[in-house]
């Protein structure tokens, strides 16, 4: 606590955006499915080194996973990929310096670079929310 | 200078992944909506299939041009969240070695299986033929 004013936010600091808004939402979960993804990735290796054992070995481990609550998981590796893979496409042009706009003079209203890019971020999520979407159809498909 | 280089090398991996996982994911996880269209197959693990696209040598040559991508991106980008904790110059080392030595011998075990899985032609064979 400082002059009054509590700057430890706690929980809600860990979540909240902030005056950062979106982007920094976009942040957070692109390093959570990041995350998500690596984990499943370790353990997709191995399970996939099944197939040295053959179709028996394979198949066997195929009736392991192929239990509804692995498909779930499944369906979840599917979202957070579509996800990652969308917004990654979005920072590596942010990264490489598109969308910033052309320089100027700070004149009121501001206009700054993260707004300038709204745009793409808006595009970006649309196209990450549709890919989720044919994901949950094909689960769907193979759950019926 | 280092770690700027290894920054260039996440990104680019990050684009080998795009459309190599992009691929793949297509293949494993919209069997159903593809096979529907007349792309790909609508149970794409089972063993018949799953041996032929091992057995295929653009096949093996993909994965494991998307197992060392993946593996460097994810565990740099593993290594960068936990360097970010502000750790010391012993901690961060570590957490380097440890990153690098998971990686090569996660790479080392997936690359043997994709090539040992392609040199046993035997097992399309056992597929084909009606066995498990």
């Amino acid at each position: 606590m400082q002059n009054g004013l509590n700057n430890n936010l706690g929980f809600r600091g860990w979540i909240s955006g902030g005056r950062y808004g979106l982007d920094r939402y976009a942040y957070t979960l692109h390093r959570l499915t990041g995350l998500g993804i690596l984990a499943y990735f370790i353990m997709h290796i191995f399970v996939t080194g099944a197939r040295l054992g053959g179709p028996e070995q394979w198949n066997s481990r195929m009736a392991f996973f192929g239990r509804p609550i692995f498909k779930l998981g499944e369906l979840l590796v599917f979202l957070a990929f579509a996800f990652h893979a969308i917004n990654g496409i979005r920072l590596v042009i942010v990264e490489l310096g598109y969308m910033l706009g052309k320089p100027g003079l700070p004149a009121y209203p501001y206009s700054y670079s993260t707004l300038r890019q709204k745009p793409l971020f808006v595009v970006v999520m649309l196209v990450a929310a549709i890919l989720m979407i044919i994901g949950g159809a094909n689960f769907y498909s193979i759950m019926r | 200078m280092r770690e700027s280089r290894l920054w260039f090398w996440h990104i680019l991996a990050a684009i080998v992944i795009l459309f190599l996982l992009g691929m793949h994911m297509g293949t494993m996880h919209l069997g159903a909506i593809l096979s529907s269209i007349g792309f790909g197959s609508r149970d794409p693990v089972k063993s018949a299939d799953v041996f032929h696209r091992s057995q295929q040598l653009i096949y093996m040559i993909t994965y494991i041009l998307l197992l060392g991508s993946a593996l460097f991106h994810g565990l740099y980008g593993l290594r960068s969240m936990l360097f970010e904790l502000t750790l010391s110059k012993g901690m961060e080392k570590a957490i380097g070695s440890v990153c690098a030595v998971a990686g090569i011998v996660l790479f080392i075990y997936g690359t043997y299986v994709a090539v040992r899985v392609y040199q046993m032609p035997h097992l399309l064979a056992i597929v084909k033929g009606g066995q498990p």
